[in-house]
């Protein structure tokens, strides 16, 4: 505040047309600033024998933050270098998080496509030797597709019947409660959702469990509050005319619900319990607890250890050699693929079925 | 079907609204469904609690200060003081780290990129915030140790001197608490910004346009207007990212190489936090080494109820300014 008053102030005594005829660095001077930058810190850098590219770029954006700031402010004033300054370092921002960001995803595909073929997504790792090349991830598609769809089976149905009765019925102190809770849920982390299963079994049976179901029961608990979240969004987008035109048709409020306002927002719910499921199935530090892994192909959630994509790949990075990191990359690959197709198909179906709210 | 008909003998005085079966039933199955998640939370505290109040009253070390992690001997000597100081540290790391750059890549995206590419960048960074952690983790280990060589040697010979940065074996691979926090800091960007972004985009127009009326530059309409609406939603985004880098698992067990140390050397390879201790431990532990493990689950557990309930409670403090209702 204090220095667009500041500044303004020596003008007073100025005549008027000063203030809009003050110098202006010409249009290319940030290309030229940075092309200067760039000349000067490889030149540096390669004088003083750096090894590392990076530094020659750390220092040419040094020299570019510090160079804009010097001479705008010499032709323009303070205010408009700081202006300079903000702007680079914003950019500056963006580029340093793009850089790690591209790096994960190339790398992944790269490395990735190494050991992805057809025998790797069609069979198991029975009977491979962790330092053999071969083997591959179906028994852990298997895993991840059972325990997914089972914590979805529960996740889903008990999730958006919370949001219902948060958005339909939810007043008072319960309703106040439940909210709290559910974004306090969505920070349990997947360790500690992992944990409390374990003991639950522990207290119920006596033993450890072995089992795809144990996992999803864990993997419920990290769905549920974002399914609820999710939904909560969608049904507060459904506008209130179409309730009340139905009410006032005499429809009980329980069709209303089911006939009416569902139907309104179903691409939005299930935009939302596709984007859980997405999550959920990358999580792999409660399958480490309770489902222990196998390498062999079980169909069977309920009985037996069984694997998952996830946890396939810390198993894999763990060997520590050369075949199993490529096996770990491939489905690291496999994994992201069908992350991210999850991800596109239901944003897809948010834009296709969105309520129709505008005139 | 005939709990949908009008009562048709329904006195017209008469203004009670009529609950039919149907409406009773979904109402309750709706608050069944809202009750048991409290029930499950609630369940999860209990169940916690209970296990770990057994372990620990086993234990011959103190719970608290002890550093190692020992649950298999007899007696069993285990404490989370190493693992609650990695934690903190590499979660303060990643959040030094990952909050500027993710308010200016919120910033970038909503009033500094061409308007044409805003778009493609913003979904694209929310297709990142869905990368699973395991694939950040292999990533972390078998990329971003290598590449930290330089910029851990780097550190060590220029700000050596300050104590944090120095390094006791310089040759050691750097699979510090360092290198945690920078992955976690890159794990939690996308989710930051995310929510970030959609704070920033609630700010009035008008608050803008009023600034640049005044005179002001881009930077100074951010910095008086955009910056003061949208600060509790940006601490509320960097809360929600604490919370993520307080319970990551995978990424840290793959990265870290752990032992039971408490420095304040960044830069060396020892320390350990909470989720990575359970899954490093968890394997060789009987039945009273994972109660143990529990109880420091329970440890991470409260830390990390604390810190979303914090995060809630400064947003519905300022509700008015948290752009929910703008």
């Amino acid at each position: 505040m204090s220095d667009v008053v500041n500044d303004a102030q020596p003008l007073s005594g100025a005549p008027a047309p000063s203030r809009l005829a003050t110098a202006r660095l010409p249009r290319w001077a940030p290309l030229g600033i940075a092309v200067g930058a760039i000349v000067v810190g490889f030149g540096v850098g390669a004088a003083a024998g750096w090894k590392s590219h990076i530094q020659w770029g750390l220092l040419a954006l040094f020299l570019f933050v510090a160079g804009s700031y010097a001479i705008t402010a010499r032709v323009e004033g303070r205010r408009q270098a700081k202006d300079r300054v903000a702007t680079s370092l914003i950019w500056a921002s963006f580029i340093l998080a793009v850089i790690p960001l591209y790096s994960l995803v190339q790398t992944t595909i790269s490395k990735g496509s190494k050991a992805l073929d057809g025998t790797f997504l069609t069979h198991s790792m029975n009977n491979v030797l962790t330092i053999q090349p071969g083997g591959g991830v179906y028994h852990a598609i298997i895993g991840t597709l059972e325990q997914v769809a089972i914590a979805t089976a529960i996740a889903a149905p008990i999730g958006i019947l919370t949001a219902i009765y948060l958005v339909e019925y939810g007043v008072g102190r319960l309703a106040r409660w439940v909210t709290f809770f559910v974004d306090v849920m969505t920070g349990v982390p997947s360790i500690v959702a992992g944990l409390f299963i374990l003991s639950v079994w522990f207290e119920a049976t006596g033993q450890a469990p072995h089992e795809g179901f144990a996992g999803s029961l864990a993997l419920t608990i990290l769905m549920l509050p974002v399914v609820v979240r999710s939904t909560e969004e969608m049904l507060k987008l459904v506008p209130n005319e179409l309730r009340e035109a139905s009410l006032a048709l005499g429809v009980p409020k329980w069709r209303t619900i089911t006939k009416v306002v569902i139907p309104t927002a179903v691409g939005g719910i299930t935009t939302g319990v596709m984007l859980a499921v997405a999550r959920i199935a990358g999580e792999s530090a409660p399958i480490a607890l309770l489902v222990f892994g196998s390498d062999v192909i079980n169909n069977n959630p309920f009985q037996g250890p069984q694997s998952s994509l996830p946890y396939y790949i810390y198993q894999q990075y763990t060997n520590g050699n050369d075949p199993s990191y490529n096996r770990a990359w491939s489905a690291a690959l496999v994994l992201i693929a069908f992350v991210m197709i999850l991800n596109a198909l239901a944003r897809a179906i948010a834009r296709w079925k969105a309520p129709k709210t505008g005139r | 079907m005939t709990t949908t008909a009008p009562p048709p003998t329904a006195p017209p005085q008469k203004t009670r609204t009529v609950t039919r079966p149907g409406d009773r039933i979904f109402s309750g199955l709706s608050r069944g469904s809202g009750i048991f998640l409290l029930v499950v939370m609630a369940a999860i505290a209990i169940f916690l609690t209970y296990r770990a109040v057994q372990a620990i009253s086993k234990d011959h070390g103190n719970f608290l200060t002890t550093f190692e992690w020992n649950a298999s001997l007899n007696p069993p000597v285990f404490g989370v003081a190493v693992l609650a100081y990695g934690t903190v540290v590499s979660s303060i790391i990643a959040m030094l780290i990952a909050v500027p750059i993710a308010v200016g890549i919120a910033l970038f995206i909503t009033h500094y990129a061409p308007r044409r590419l805003g778009g493609p960048i913003a979904y694209v960074i929310d297709l990142l915030a869905a990368v699973p952690s395991i694939v950040y983790g292999l990533w972390g280990a078998l990329f971003l140790v290598p590449h930290l060589r330089g910029l851990n040697l780097w550190l060590d010979k220029y700000f050596g001197w300050t104590y944090i940065f120095h390094k006791q074996d310089p040759n050691s691979a750097p699979r510090s608490l360092f290198t945690v926090g920078i992955l976690l800091a890159i794990m939690i960007l996308p989710i930051i910004t995310n929510v970030s972004r959609e704070v920033i985009r609630q700010v009035p127009r008008m608050h803008e346009e009023a600034a640049l009326a005044l005179g002001a530059t881009r930077w100074e309409v951010i910095r008086l207007s955009v910056l003061p609406f949208a600060r509790s939603g940006i601490i509320s985004a960097s809360m929600l990212g604490l919370g993520r880098a307080l319970g990551e698992t995978m990424a840290v067990a793959t990265v870290l190489s752990a032992s039971p140390q408490l420095s304040g050397h960044i830069l060396d390879p020892l320390g350990g936090t909470f989720s990575q201790n359970i899954v490093a431990k968890f394997g060789e532990a009987d039945e009273f080494g994972r109660d143990a493990l529990i109880a420091s689950g329970l440890v991470l557990f409260i830390i990390t109820l604390l810190v979303n309930g914090a995060a809630r409670i400064i947003i519905q403090r300022r509700k008015e300014y948290s752009g929910a209702n703008a």
